[in-house]
């Protein structure tokens, strides 16, 4: 969590009584701190060592800014090199130029998220008015080429099917022409999995890049890589020049180090990220987002996104004005606890929130499914008038809501405490300060 | 780019030099099997490190298991670095012997086996092969297609059920994976099948729903047949790093895994993630993968795997 990387900085810096200006000293231990957050991440051993080394030169003599403490200014000089070095704040889309088709090329080792990509990628395509079709030349694995049919058909973009004889080049060179003939924009090429180490298979890559001449070659990697990611990247890189990354399986809990690796040794921007199971779960990649991310930063605007998908824009505004007004009652808390469960991990969610962390009271919340049963629990088990004004709930109500629930008074006791913890820290965020992350979109429109 | 790639001393710049260094170090060790090294010092201390953390073991785990070697060394006079590797070697062999435990499949009455894990990892593949393994000992083998999900993983598994013939039970895309678990049961007990092998659909640890009905499909299949699911089979990608340790918590927590496969360790990946999971998790490590063809899915064994790790 970023809350634990910045706690443990600021607990170094209060030992080494240092404040105002980082010096050697001081720097040398937080960045221990950082390497090791940087490999936790999964960010390759070589790169972590550059990049420490970068950031120690950029950080001596630093001086603090007022607003922060030092902990804060290491990871905000950490933070703001990695979003440098991951492609600064911008997004980079496909490049297709002027021509039918354009060739989109989708390589990467097995399993890592090829044929779903590809049609993901048809699909935002198509949404900027691109005719697009999709060709599959995975002649290996079983039923490769009828689960992009199955999802190209769904999205309805055109699919070029492979006749059964035909070889992997032949079969790229074919679609290309009948892409064109049937004037397709955007072409997309899913290629079998592969390992970067098996040159019979790498050489069949590099001769469909020669027969068809792509205008994008994009690698797609699972952001769970490990270590494993620069080898492959570099391998892949080496052999076709490749246009950028797609980066999948973001919807997971990974915290995804492998983005800086596969930046670092292919010079390469990602270009899209996968979401999701869905059709529409590919997005353009934000640095700023990744970065937050590799560091276990709390991500407001992942958080937002999240949200969006839950919770509707109207409700949205309800609960904002609930919070602004502070009218923020259980019965609301019990709603947003049922809409974090649909949207997943909850751990996940309430590390979204920069500075949820560091409220102890929160931190009892042990944000788990059993104890979320629990508090709507005992939330249910209150009267309406309770839930409204949490004020009148007395000692004998206490009793009575915790035998109504299963639970004991102690339970009810640390729920109304969170709560009014969680009201505390709205209001706090709708002051001063807090005000930007809510107009920067937390619970945006 | 990092910068601009031509200028001097670019982040890129020190990265080939790094890399370069790999390779440099790579000759160094060379030398030292020829010559001997001399002392133990720190440079010897930061190779281990990066041997381990390169391979996935995870840095908490990798500085543990160094500074244990540090204590070693300076508690006792050691020959030489050799020594310490063979002991850093023995240490890592003794937490991977503890999870070394083959599948063993009984032959009285239906044994079921259920294979999860996250997308991708090769989870219709290592059925595939475990099928055929099964068969070719004499044991009668039914595959369910219990991943309805993603687009042609009936036809995947059907395909692999044909080239081993071996009966797939299988529904329409979109049914629910219950329901095909549950006529999968019926039917292996109409037909006095032996092992039953289910497919499920890939799915991240994080996804609540999908989780909530992988429970599912195990509670139905405890009523059906008592005991079931028999193995619990959490299948791996050695490519993986940190996030394994997660994806090994959460599905555990949600239906129980009796055992651990390790796919894809043909590439460069070492897979040493799973020294970690040996460490923190009471879960034997059944089988690991080598490669595409049906025998690349071999049983584990910690001597062979801790051999290929350390070279």
């Amino acid at each position: 969590m970023f809350e634990n990387l910045t706690e443990k900085l600021d607990g170094i810096f209060r030992k080494l009584k240092s404040r105002g200006r980082l010096d050697e000293e001081n720097i040398r231990e937080s960045l221990k701190e950082i390497r090791m957050a940087l490999l936790e991440a999964d960010v390759n051993f070589r790169v972590v060592k550059d990049f420490v080394e970068d950031v120690r030169s950029r950080a001596v003599g630093r001086e603090v800014l007022e607003s922060l403490t030092p902990g804060q200014q290491v990871v905000k000089i950490v933070h703001d090199r990695l979003v440098e070095l991951m492609g600064g704040e911008g997004s980079q889309w496909l490049k297709l130029v002027d021509r039918f088709p354009n060739p989109v090329m989708l390589v990467g080792l097995q399993g890592c998220g090829k044929t779903t990509s590809a049609a993901k990628l048809a699909r935002l395509t198509m949404e900027q008015g691109r005719r697009t079709a999709l060709v599959s030349t995975d002649v290996y694995r079983p039923a490769a080429i009828d689960q992009l049919r199955v999802l190209g058909e769904s999205l309805g973009a055109g699919v070029l099917q492979p006749a059964d004889t035909e070889d992997p080049v032949d079969i790229a060179r074919r679609a290309a022409a009948e892409a064109e003939s049937l004037g397709y924009e955007v072409l997309i090429l899913d290629t079998a999995g592969r390992l970067h180490v098996d040159q019979a298979m790498m050489d069949e890559l590099q001769r469909i890049k020669s027969a068809i001449n792509p205008s994008e070659i994009l690698l797609v990697a699972d952001a769970m890589t490990g270590q494993d990611a620069v080898q492959v990247a570099q391998k892949f890189n080496e052999a076709l020049a490749i246009d950028g990354v797609i980066l999948t399986k973001m919807d997971g809990d990974a915290r995804g180090g492998a983005a800086l690796s596969l930046r670092a040794v292919t010079g390469k921007p990602i270009k899209f990220v996968g979401v999701g199971e869905k059709a529409d779960a590919l997005e353009v990649f934000h640095p700023e987002r990744m970065a937050s991310r590799i560091l276990g930063m709390g991500d407001i605007l992942t958080l937002v996104e999240k949200a969006q998908a839950a919770i509707d824009v109207q409700e949205a505004q309800e609960l904002q004005k609930k919070i602004r007004k502070d009218t923020f009652t259980l019965e609301d808390f019990r709603d947003q606890l049922q809409k974090m469960r649909r949207m997943g991990s909850l751990k996940d969610m309430l590390g979204m929130i920069p500075g949820l962390g560091k409220l102890k009271a929160l931190k009892d919340i042990d944000p788990d499914e059993t104890e979320l049963v629990r508090t709507m629990a005992i939330i249910d088990s209150m009267t309406k008038r309770e839930r409204a004004n949490s004020q009148i709930i007395d000692g004998s109500r206490r009793k009575r809501i915790a035998r109504g629930s299963g639970t004991s008074v102690q339970d009810v006791n640390r729920l109304l405490k969170n709560y009014a913890e969680m009201r505390k820290m709205m209001k706090r965020m709708m002051g001063p300060g807090g005000k930007d992350a809510l107009r920067r979109g937390f619970f945006r429109r | 780019m990092f910068g601009d790639p031509e200028k001097k001393g670019s982040f890129f710049e020190r990265l080939k030099e790094g890399l370069s260094k790999t390779r440099q170090s790579l000759v160094r060790n060379v030398d030292q099997a020829l010559f001997g090294e001399k002392k133990i010092g720190a440079d010897l201390f930061e190779e281990l490190e990066e041997m381990l953390v390169t391979a996935d073991v995870g840095p908490a785990f990798a500085a543990e298991l160094i500074d244990e070697m540090k204590e070693i060394a300076k508690r006792s006079e050691l020959g030489s670095p050799d020594v310490l590797r063979t002991i850093l070697r023995d240490n890592i062999r003794f937490i991977l012997k503890q999870r070394e435990a083959p599948l063993d499949i009984p032959r009285d009455g239906l044994y079921t086996v259920m294979v999860v894990g996250v997308n991708g990892t090769g989870k219709t593949t290592t059925i595939g092969k475990i099928a055929n393994e099964l068969k070719s000992r004499g044991h009668s083998v039914m595959l369910a297609a219990a991943d309805t999900f993603r687009a042609a993983a009936i036809e995947q598994l059907e395909a692999w059920g044909e080239r081993a013939g071996i009966p797939v039970i299988k529904q329409k895309m979109g049914a629910d994976p219950s329901a095909v678990v549950f006529d999968a049961l019926q039917a292996a007990r109409a037909r006095e099948a032996g092992v039953l092998l289910i497919d499920t659909a890939g799915r991240l640890h994080t996804k609540v729903n999908l989780m909530e009905e992988l429970k599912k499909v195990g509670r139905i299949m405890g009523r059906e047949v008592p005991g079931a699911p028999h193995e619990v089979l959490l299948v791996l990608d050695a490519t993986t790093g940190q996030n394994a340790v997660n994806q090994a918590r959460m599905f555990n927590d949600a239906i129980g895994v009796t055992g651990l496969v390790l796919t894809k360790l043909d590439g460069t990946a070492k897979g040493g993630i799973i020294i970690r999971l040996a460490r923190e998790f009471d879960i034997p490590i059944r089988y690991i993968g080598i490669g595409e063809k049906m025998d690349d899915l071999r049983p584990f064994d910690s001597k062979e795997f801790v051999d290929a790790l350390m070279g």
